[in-house]
């Protein structure tokens, strides 16, 4: 038993409700929401070093005993995407003071910021899959919101296609976990996985396996389902679109990790192969998209669909290398992707146009945003010492050792396109003849820096300390490679 | 105001409305130990709230119901999570509930449950969300 | 009796399918609620179907499977949730876009 799982989702969820009260009085509502970010900011730091010196910490909610009721359970994975996603937020969230506009902030855009928070903290760290199913819908219903909020035209277009989308998905979560249930009779997640061991795996595990990889797949956006996002994820405004591509795919990934190596690791026949050809034709297509768009939105949000790509092979390869590189990309991508958002936010906000064919010269004016954008793109293609390289060296390992060289290979390739694309922006939008742009002088161009060059020095200071965050993640890895490790500390409190 | 010949609907409202909302308040506090509780309670509650929505225009209801729905969900929010991390104050895993009988006078033994509270606070949001929602499709014509 | 379950539920679940596939987009909705209301049946169908007393104590067993219901339950809430903020956003975006075509809300225009 250990309370302090439930703060990373407590706290955000009383600032959400005190929030409520305040919603026209929007300098209280800043400064709540940044106070409770940095609170949970610093629990998730305790509850990571907690993890990390005694192991996987598990709530028994209510008192009801691990296989019957309710458990939290944080283990090195969960702890170190809560404290991303704490971190993230917060970023996102100062960004958010000088950029969302007031009308927005009035109409209850704090209190639906910290629900998300709480909807995707409390994805990472449950250990019962019903309530992954409660807190994917506390995550989705914020995001409609967010998605909505504002109400032009195409975000009410865009919301109603994204609704539609992960309705369908929900309701195929509920049927999925039914069919789970009626084969194992338990909703514990490390009881499904002692139960599954028992039984063997049957052929009806791997069809819920793939109505699994179904579900998350469409949150997460691998490929054949990824055709919602960048339709969707076009409209919201930037602090908003930074939130969503940094975390809601992410918790997809993370669902489909959690699921294909603790109840689905026996017969990896059919499952983890079809998790890998997908995971490929993700990255090539993620890469097709983000090379032929002219649009810096579109580039960056093909490059998700990429990352998704890359940390799901890592998973599918399902050796101790491979997963260790995942989770090193997984935090690496998260922080990097909401840098290049924020980054691209900032440059609409100057520009007010985000056709990359509009844009040039902004380097001229904006020295430090432009050096911003350039080792944060250096980054996303994994140039060492940066975060992206040590994810993708371990991927690319665990890769060669499973003997997988197609999916090693094209992993590499996709780097060097990656950067071709980010390159792209770079190279046409701050390079050139520089332009006059109309709404120019009213961006708050050094505010909105505050948050990338955070999330770039994050991101520099995570590559180059990777001898001592290794331990963690490889906590982490292990925790994921050898599923007894979870069930015992679960099941046996 | 509208121009209404709902005579009908009018008069039998006043009577119907307060029999729902009683029973909608017994139903939540039936949750105890049979089938019913916050929930189903709210939902009823508002469905009386929205039968008077039909008999009157959403004006009159705004003057006869002074209520600022969002806010009724904020605090039945706070009544739920505050009586869920009271928990916490003692030490206890998150939502473990207190529960006790207690001898009154003249009602005799009564089972006292913190859950109640939690139930309270389900009960103000469902009320909240719900003509929060109602609200707002019905709010311009 | 599962017989049966199973049959409704996939009549249920073809009206949803059928529905969700037109244009209008009030038939969607009434479309994914019927995708839902199936998916709340085949838990309790998955569940088991059997008579039984409640599991409390003081009752005398056979007892039946509590959770299915409590699962029902959160999961009714939860679409009870999602279709009317659904409700509400087609009919802000009927306001606004003046159509409840889901043809005509195609249009890449603001998307690139």
């Amino acid at each position: 038993m250990n309370n302090l799982i439930i703060l990373p989702i407590l706290i955000p969820f009383v600032t959400a409700a005190i929030l409520i009260f305040f919603h026209k009085k929007i300098r209280i509502q800043r400064w709540l929401s940044a106070l409770s970010s940095i609170a949970t900011i610093f629990v998730a730091l305790v509850l990571v070093q907690k993890v990390h010196t005694d192991g996987i910490q598990s709530l028994n909610i209510s008192s009801w005993d691990a296989p019957f009721g309710i458990t939290l359970v944080s283990d090195m994975l969960s702890a170190l995407l809560v404290l991303t996603t704490s971190v993230v937020a917060f970023v996102c969230l100062i960004y958010s003071f000088k950029s969302i506009g007031a009308e927005r902030e009035k109409f209850y855009y704090y209190p639906v910021f910290n629900f998300l928070i709480v909807g995707v903290n409390g994805a990472f760290t449950t250990g019962d899959i019903f309530n992954l199913f409660v807190f994917f819908e506390v995550m989705l219903m914020s995001s409609y919101v967010l998605l909505v909020l504002g109400g032009t035209k195409i975000q009410l277009r865009e919301s109603i296609k994204y609704l539609l989308v992960n309705v369908i998905s929900s309701a195929l979560f509920v049927i999925t976990v039914a069919y789970l249930y009626s084969v194992v009779g338990t909703l514990n997640m490390a009881h499904i996985s002692q139960r599954i061991a028992e039984i063997g795996q049957p052929g009806i595990l791997s069809v819920i396996a793939v109505l699994f990889l179904i579900v998350f797949g469409l949150k997460g956006a691998i490929f054949p389902l990824y055709f919602w996002m960048p339709g969707s994820y076009y409209a919201p405004p930037a602090p908003v679109l930074a939130l969503f591509g940094a975390l809601l795919t992410k918790v997809g990934v993370y669902s489909i990790t959690r699921t294909y190596t603790l109840f689905f690791y026996h017969d990896q026949g059919f499952t983890h192969e079809l998790l890998q050809l997908l995971a490929i034709v993700s990255i090539i297509a993620g890469v097709i998209g983000a090379i032929a768009y002219w649009d810096m939105k579109k580039i960056i949000i093909y490059n998700i669909i990429v990352a998704v790509g890359v940390i799901l092979y890592g998973v599918s390869v399902m050796n101790i290398d491979a997963l260790t590189g995942s989770i090193f990309y997984l935090i690496h991508d998260m922080i990097i992707k909401a840098a290049l958002f924020l980054l691209v936010g900032t440059i609409i906000a100057i520009t007010g146009t985000s056709n990359l064919k509009k844009v040039s010269g902004l380097i001229k004016r904006y020295p430090g945003l432009g050096w911003t954008f350039f080792i944060s793109a250096l980054a996303l293609a994994g140039i060492p010492p940066l975060s992206g390289f040590i994810g993708k060296l371990l991927i690319v390992q665990g890769g060669f050792e499973g003997s997988s060289y197609v999916g090693a290979g094209v992993v590499l390739m996709s780097s060097l396109l990656v950067l071709f694309s980010v390159m792209k922006i770079f190279i046409n939008g701050f390079w050139g003849v520089h332009r006059a742009y109309e709404n120019e002088d009213k961006a708050p161009v050094k505010w909105l820096l505050i948050s990338p060059v955070i999330l770039v020095i994050l991101s520099a200071l995570y590559g180059i300390g990777t001898e001592a965050i290794l331990p963690y993640i490889s906590q982490a890895a292990e925790t994921l490679a050898n599923p007894s490790i979870y069930i015992d500390a679960v099941l046996k409190e | 105001m509208r121009s209404n010949n709902n005579i009908i609907l009018e008069t039998t409202m006043k009577v119907v409305l307060f029999i729902i909302v009683l029973f909608s308040v017994y139903i939540f506090f039936a949750g105890h130990y049979y089938p019913g509780g916050g929930f189903i309670g709210g939902l009823m509650t508002s469905g009386a709230i929205v039968l008077l929505l039909i008999a009157y225009d959403i004006k009159t209801v705004a003057t006869i119901l002074p209520v600022n729905y969002r806010t009724m969900t904020g605090i039945g929010l706070l009544f739920a999570i505050g009586t869920s991390a009271g928990s916490l104050l003692f030490n206890v895993p998150f939502l473990t509930h207190a529960f006790g009988h207690i001898e009154v006078p003249i009602l005799g033994d009564i089972s006292l449950h913190t859950a109640t509270l939690f139930d309270l606070g389900v009960y103000l949001v469902v009320v909240g969300v719900t003509m929060t929602i109602i609200q707002t499709i019905g709010e311009d014509e | 009796m599962e017989i049966v379950m199973a049959i409704v539920i996939g009549i249920l679940f073809m009206t949803a399918t059928y529905l969700m596939l037109s244009k209008s987009l009030l038939r969607i909705i009434v479309g994914t609620g019927l995708l839902s209301h199936g998916a709340h049946l085949l838990i309790l169908t998955m569940g088991g179907l059997k008579r039984g007393a409640a599991p409390l104590l003081g009752e005398q067993g056979p007892y039946t499977d509590p959770l299915p219901q409590a699962l029902i339950l959160t999961a009714i809430v939860i679409s009870f949730g999602v279709t009317a903020f659904f409700l509400v956003l087609a009919y802000r975006a009927y306001k606004e876009l003046g159509t409840d075509n889901i043809e005509k809300m195609r249009g890449n225009r603001g998307n690139e």
